[in-house]
């Protein structure tokens, strides 16, 4: 692991660590006296200064200091977790953040602004402290650890290819956060610990002993290819109060001697600790301990040479060491492999990968359709075999960027909290279906849209609790976040149990604003989608319509810019529930072909109920008006042929594909139906953009190019076309508007 | 902490806690408690999810003051945090406890 790696996994640590405060501190307002929450909370500020210190982030660490004196005074219950003090404690925890994001990130010093914000938050975290003696925070310099430098007398090296690190850790580490045992596994990502020695002979008398003082020693061997610096780094920021020898391979025996000099230990015991640890042969320890006896004495050539001579004595070491160390190696491995488990991959990489799989569904397509031109059984079956791996293939890489959209629903936990606060309501968030996967740049180009419609809900949709109490609902508002597969799409639902949507009011707004006439009779559902058109989104609207209506208009782009839907269904006085629908990625998709004269079209196959073939006599009515009985069933009919303008000769026979789009059904008249086709989707171009009906186009097998149909589009403009035909008919059919 | 005394003086202490720095003055103080009154000290330590330098050292200061005073301690069952914590300090063969998860480490149960 390079320190930049390890960074990474600071940075990432410490942003769970963070989210874990964050939740600890919302936790806390419905249970103020819970200990299990505050010791949580505690921790994590705790780990954070500590892994920080590690890494020697002296800002990180400095106001993570004081933020966790006023924690650790809250959890030694001499004060209350107020509702100021928790949102103190709050931006406290984004300060933090966004500290830890510039030292990782940036790796320099964070701006002014967000320093002059950790003064103000550092001021009035004094204020929780004043009566505690709490040390002020670590300062960050970093004095370089001692280096013991090589004798020009010029005694031999030893044979010892380790480096030996030699640890008094200062009495106080543990307090300040800091756990040798971090240090130690540091360490071992640098290298191998050959052997280690702990040495405990500074631990006081029981009487004296105090338990949160550090008493602890250490003697390394450790195998690296590291550089001096880096292994200092490691001990870099207890430095200042530990003692710390680093002497690299082969150092010279006089720096031994001097190594054991400045040591608090018996040179005898030390000396055997290095021999057992390998350091030192015994040979060398002799010469050693002679040289400290004579230091100042001319060494005689005959002795030096005999010390190099020595073989290293593996007898002298005590069976217990090597399977000590044997079983340390034993452990190593098996972290390793644990960390192995997850591998952190480029998002471009991945991309690639995609866009290539992509490439070989269209190669394994272009295959297919000449295997089927040869019709050779054998060939025949070998792609048939091939294709089905092409489709596995694709599936895995496409599940490679799925994640769970609960991580973006846990973020609205703090947003929830934050605005209703601000605005005096008490709103309670349920959270469901946060294991619901779906793509990664689906997911994060959905915040935003969501965001807004869970401001919007908070802020207009829930009444203020006087209002509440009058109506008779409970004073606590709900709003619920939701999300769910429904037919190849993945659904999310914003519900609030607010005021609803006033229809007559949105519909007067409506005709104000010129988008109906006061004539046209509207369903309650087509009135409320009202709200999603831009003229409904003016500043004037919020207090009329009780907000719903600001800047719906862009979610509505937003969404409909992810191949989404959204809709709308509310109940004046009970609540209002919006649902978008998007699909579960955005580059390749399962197709249906049709031919309609010479082109081809691509049907989203999850869009598909059925296929019929039309009979005379309903094609010689279709010929009078645009929709079919299906089994007692109104159901539009769109003609492709018409709508795409195909020119040529009619075919002799006609089929319908019925397609279904939340909840909206819709005959597709084509002339062919080719069937199941796996296909990659590639955007058009700008120019195509306003085209209605498509949303792009792919490439098939024999090098042509199929547009791929936008089946909410032409659902909803049969639909259109059906109620222009059929107004009195209409509001006997149901709109199945899901509901949860 | 659960306690158990048998009659012939020893006594079984199973540590329900973490053994931190968090835990750590009130665990000195019940350790030392219980050893001066008993002959034989058996700590339990399979509930303990988590343990950091500060709780190791009370081990040692435990073993050690039971050595002093001729005093049988040992450890068992140790949990896979604890057992991480003696591992990586080298000091399973100073407690001298047969480890359930390395004994081929040779370990040999020493009493004094």
């Amino acid at each position: 692991m390079t320190m930049e790696q390890a960074k990474q996994t600071f940075l990432e640590e410490s942003r769970e660590l963070l989210q874990e405060m964050e939740d600890a501190l919302l936790a806390l307002e419905d249970e103020p006296a819970d200990t299990e929450i505050v010791n949580a909370l505690f921790r994590a500020a705790h780990t954070i200064k500590g892994s920080g210190g590690v890494f020697g982030f002296a800002v990180v660490v400095g106001f993570t200091h004081v933020v966790e004196s006023v924690l650790g005074r809250v959890r030694d219950g001499e004060m209350p977790i107020t509702e100021a003090l928790s949102a103190l404690l709050l931006r406290c925890r984004d300060h933090m953040g966004q500290l830890v994001e510039h030292a990782v990130v940036d790796g320099g010093e964070p701006g002014p602004e967000v320093l002059a914000e950790g003064q103000t938050l550092l001021e009035q975290l004094a204020s929780y402290l004043q009566s505690s003696g709490a040390s002020p925070p670590a300062e960050g310099g970093m004095p370089v650890a001692q280096e013991a430098e090589a004798s020009a007398t010029g005694s031999l090296p030893v044979e010892s290819d380790t480096w030996h690190i030699s640890l008094r850790f200062g009495q106080d580490v543990l307090r300040n956060g800091m756990d040798p045992l971090s240090f130690l596994r540091y360490l071992t990502t640098l290298g191998e610990i050959v052997s280690l020695t702990t040495l405990h002979e500074a631990l006081p008398a029981a009487g004296e002993m105090d338990p949160e003082r550090c008493y602890l020693g250490f003697e390394i061997d450790f195998k690296s290819e590291a550089d001096k610096a880096a292994i200092e780094g490691v001990f870099g920021f207890v430095a200042d109060d530990s003692q710390i020898h680093i002497l690299p391979p082969h150092s010279r025996i006089v720096q031994y001697v001097e190594m054991i000099e400045g040591l608090p230990e018996d040179p005898l015991r030390l000396g055997e600790m290095l021999v057992k640890g390998g350091a030192l042969t015994e040979r060398e320890l002799t010469e050693a301990l002679a040289l400290q006896a004579r230091l100042n004495a001319d060494q005689g050539e005959e002795q030096r040479r005999r010390v190099g001579e020595v073989l290293v004595d593996q007898g002298v070491v005590q069976p217990q060491v090597i399977n000590a160390a044997l079983n340390k190696q034993q452990q190593i491995k098996e972290y390793k492999a644990q960390q192995s488990k997850f591998v952190r991959v480029d998002t471009d990489k991945l991309g690639q990968l995609i866009n290539l799989v992509g490439e070989l569904v269209i190669a394994s397509a272009n295959t297919h359709l000449l295997a089927q031109r040869f019709a050779d059984a054998g060939l025949l079956e070998s792609v048939s075999v091939f294709s089905h791996l092409v489709e596995e293939i694709r599936d895995s890489a496409l599940q490679l960027r799925m994640v769970q959209i609960g991580e973006t629903f846990n973020r609205f936990k703090r947003v929830v909290h934050d605005v209703s606060r601000e605005l005096g309501k008490d709103i309670e968030l349920l959270l469901s279906g946060g294991d619901t996967e779906l793509d990664k740049a689906v997911v994060e180009r959905l915040g935003d849209p969501l965001m807004h419609l869970v401001r919007n809900a908070i802020d207009h949709g829930i009444e203020p609790a006087e209002r509440r109490r009058a109506v008779g609902k409970p004073e606590q508002g709900m709003l619920r976040l939701n999300a769910y597969h429904d037919s190849g799409s993945i659904v999310i639902e914003v519900a609030d149990d607010g005021g609803g949507i006033d229809r007559d009011k949105v519909f007067d707004k409506a005709v104000r604003a010129g988008l109906v006439s006061p004539q046209q009779s509207l369903s309650d559902h087509e009135v409320f989608r009202l709200i999603f058109e831009p003229g409904l989104s003016t500043a004037s609207a919020v207090t009329d319509l009780s907000g719903r209506g600001v800047g719906m208009d862009v979610v509505k782009r937003a969404i409909e810019g992810l191949r989404g839907s959204i809709d709308v269904d509310s109940q004046l006085g009970v609540g209002t529930t919006l649902t978008i629908r998007l699909p579960l990625t955005l580059a390749i998709i399962d197709g249906f072909l049709v031919g309609v004269g010479n082109a081809s079209y691509v049907v989203p196959l999850d869009t598909v109920v059925e296929c019929l073939e039309l009979s005379e006599q309903e094609r010689q009515e279709t010929q009078r008006h645009h929709y079919i009985n299906l089994r007692g069933e109104v159901l539009p009919l769109l003609s492709l042929r018409t709508l795409f303008h195909e020119n040529t000769k009619k075919s002799q026979r006609e089929n319908v594909v019925v397609v279904q789009y939340a909840g909206q059904k819709a005959g597709l008249l084509v002339d062919e139906l080719h069937g199941e086709f796996h296909t990659v989707i590639k955007p058009l171009g700008d120019v195509f953009k306003r085209l209605s009906g498509i949303s792009g186009a792919t490439i098939l097998g024999s090098g042509e190019v199929a547009l791929i149909l936008d089946v909410q589009a032409l659902t909803q403009q049969a639909e259109m076309q059906k109620s222009a035909e059929h107004p009195i008919r209409h509001s006997e059919l149901p709109h199945s508007i899901p509901t949860p | 902490m659960r306690v158990q005394t048998k009659g012939s003086g020893l006594c079984k202490l199973t540590v329900e806690d973490e053994m931190t720095i968090y835990t750590a003055v009130k665990l000195k103080e019940t350790l030392m408690e219980h050893l001066q009154r008993c002959s034989e000290l058996e700590i339990d330590l399979s509930q303990v999810d988590e343990m950091d330098t500060a709780g190791f050292q009370l081990l040692l200061l435990a073993k050690r003051e039971a050595m002093q005073a001729n005093k049988a301690l040992c450890l068992v069952s140790h949990s896979r945090a604890t057992l991480e914590v003696l591992d990586l300090y080298n000091m399973a063969a100073y407690f001298g406890d047969p480890l359930v998860l390395s004994e081929q480490g040779g370990t040999k149960e020493t009493r004094p």
